[in-house]
């Protein structure tokens, strides 16, 4: 096996194989299935559809607790998504590395004030 | 070698500029790479999609900016490139989602074969298109 330690370490790249391509089955799983749940919830309320029942749906705690492990999903998915993305595409190591921390930011932000607007309710 | 033989082109780099217009993709290439690019397009508006939720969900008069959002429009964005965008975003989830559910399909089943490849390939532009196609006229007010 090759040296990855030390001064040798490589500090770009996946190398983690196995748990995040899992994982991003996992999570895209877990998504169909919301949507699936959600779409289920929209088409068996009766009549139009105005704020309350809106927001009726994701008023109950379950269904909180569920889009909550949802947007959690979405963001780990996202993450190996992206980072797919710049390994393929950006090649120069400085540049692969600021947009993958602007990923980060850029998820953990959307992560959070999804959350915020969920708890809200 | 036959006149033919040298003549058949060789790509050793592909070249956006000068190879991708030129080169054809076959449908399950053309659902790979959309996978991409529906992917990306999601996370880029992922502040959009919030916004929505958060509108629709945080009060009776947030809903009411929200249903202003596609009859009116907000700010200087007039409410028909609001419904672009949105058609974007839903053709994004869907075609993301079919090429997804696909995709495990194909993880979950060894022995998958080219015809198999060929023709969940094209089902997967064909229901994708065709249910954007659909919520789209919806999102329009064709019906």
């Amino acid at each position: 096996m090759s040296v990855n330690y030390g001064s040798k370490r490589i500090v770009v790249g996946a190398h983690y194989g196995l748990r995040d391509w899992l994982a991003q089955r996992v999570t895209a799983a877990i998504m169909a299935l919301f949507t699936l749940l959600l779409l289920a919830q929209v088409l068996l309320t009766k009549g139009d559809i105005g704020y309350d029942k809106w927001a009726g749906i994701f008023s109950s705690q379950w269904m909180k607790a569920i889009t909550f492990t949802v947007i959690l999903s979405l963001a780990y998915h996202a993450w190996v998504g992206m980072r797919d993305i710049w390994m393929d595409y950006v090649q120069p190591v400085g540049m692969r590395l600021v947009l993958q921390i602007f990923t980060l930011v850029w998820l953990i932000a959307c992560m959070g004030w999804a959350i915020q607007v969920l708890w809200r309710l | 070698m036959t006149e033919i033989a040298k003549k058949r082109p060789i790509f050793r780099n592909i070249n956006a500029l000068k190879d991708l217009p030129t080169y054809r993709l076959p449908a399950a290439g053309w659902v790979s790479i959309l996978h991409r690019v529906s992917g990306a397009v999601m996370f880029l508006l992922l502040p959009l999609i919030i916004w929505l939720f958060d509108v629709s969900v945080s009060s009776e008069i947030s809903f009411s900016r929200f249903s202003s959002v596609f009859q009116i429009g907000v700010g200087f964005i007039p409410a028909w490139f609001v419904k672009l965008v949105v058609l974007g975003l839903i053709w994004s989830y869907l075609h993301h989602l079919c090429a997804g559910v696909r995709h495990l399909y194909m993880d979950t089943h060894h022995a998958v074969d080219k015809t198999f490849g060929h023709q969940s390939a094209v089902v997967t532009l064909v229901l994708s298109l065709g249910l954007t196609v659909i919520l789209g006229a919806k999102l329009f007010g064709l019906y």
